[in-house]
């Protein structure tokens, strides 16, 4: 399955694997990341975030969850301590994302795979995972134009937002919100029908276990932490049950 | 356009937390072979991801003292799901979710 240990001469790079396909592939993800990004920009300035602090925290931070749940902790005042441990817990899925994808760039140098690892998100890890599925492989310079035009977008993004709070008060009332879970929806989708025929029933099992959990734990922890303990419970019975 | 040094020192400490798990499995995986299980554990992490994703999108945890779908999401989530399974697309899906989410705002 993976190709980790194949030399690979970057040279012989087709146009598929290119930073300008990356670039192309980012495109469809766009959306998602302009619209919530103005949307963080507007409610970073309703919490009070002067727009400098708002550029600052998109530039170092790069989670859309993560932010948003910067903001709300700011609005009740709490800890330093309180925020730093949370946005940890509510980041923590990105190790397993991390995870997924660094067997696939083992031929890189360290530099760069730190460089992968760095601009990590939820959205360029759903792209990553997809053309892996498809294409079997994955190559650093398609991922570095995945990557790096994501990061442009999402700071254009969120300082837009920041510059336009006053006017657009209530992005969700445009559907803005959705873009994101329609992502994550089309990306599940293109997962599921890459997998073999022999293995979906395997997989909707897992989806179903997944419902349940998460509802289950929805009672018991936040749903930042539910999505977390869920993921690592159905994939571990994925294992158990794999045959 | 001003900030101060105690949020400066915030925005780090949260920067470093997230950007550490980020790194940490592309610094170590290239040294160490992952055995099978471990492999096989990870292949399934990208679905379990997205549909705990979704479902965490779909479940209304706040309004109520017992956990509902968030009924508009939901209403918006059914079409969306099966425009995603009969184009295949992440743009369309995408435009198309945005459109419905927006209309269902609009009537619900």
């Amino acid at each position: 399955m993976t190709s980790t240990t194949d030399f690979h001469n970057e040279s012989t790079t087709s146009t598929e694997d290119s930073f300008l396909q990356g670039i192309k592939d980012c495109v469809p993800t766009l959306l998602g990341y302009i619209s919530i990004g103005l949307a963080f920009g507007v409610v970073g300035s309703a919490s009070g975030l002067s727009v400098i602090e708002i550029a600052l925290l998109t530039i170092l931070v790069y989670a859309g969850s993560a932010q948003f749940i910067f903001c709300a902790l700011l609005l009740t005042s709490s800890p330093a301590s309180a925020i730093i441990v949370t946005i940890f817990v509510v980041n923590l899925r990105h190790l397993l994302m991390s995870l997924t994808l660094a067997p696939h760039f083992t031929r890189y140098s360290m530099l760069r795979n730190v460089g992968f690892g760095t601009l990590l998100t939820d959205e360029t890890f759903g792209v990553a995972v997809t053309k892996q599925m498809q294409k079997g492989k994955l190559h650093g310079k398609w991922m570095d134009g995945l990557n790096i035009t994501a990061y442009l977008f999402w700071i254009l993004s969120c300082v837009a937002g920041a510059f336009l709070g006053q006017w657009v008060a209530n992005p969700e009332q445009w559907g803005l919100d959705f873009a994101l879970i329609a992502m994550f929806v089309a990306l599940l989708v293109l997962q599921l029908s890459s997998v073999g025929k022999n293995k979906i029933m395997h997989y909707l099992m897992l989806i179903g276990y997944m419902i349940v959990i998460m509802y289950g734990l929805s009672y018991v922890v936040p749903s930042h932490l539910a999505v977390l303990l869920a993921t690592v419970i159905v994939a571990t019975i994925g294992v158990v049950t794999d045959k | 356009m001003t900030t101060t040094a105690s949020m400066v020192w915030l925005i780090i400490g949260c920067a470093l937390v997230t950007w550490l798990p980020r790194i940490i499995p592309f610094m170590f995986v290239r040294s160490v072979k992952l055995p099978d299980v471990v492999l096989k554990w990870l292949s399934f992490i990208p679905v379990c991801i997205l549909s705990a994703l979704v479902m965490e999108n779909l479940l209304d945890t706040e309004s109520k003292s017992f956990v509902t779908l968030d009924w508009p999401v939901f209403v918006t989530f059914v079409p969306t799901l099966i425009i995603a399974l009969v184009t295949k697309s992440l743009s369309i899906t995408v435009v198309a979710g945005v459109i419905i989410m927006a209309a269902v705002r609009f009537f619900m």
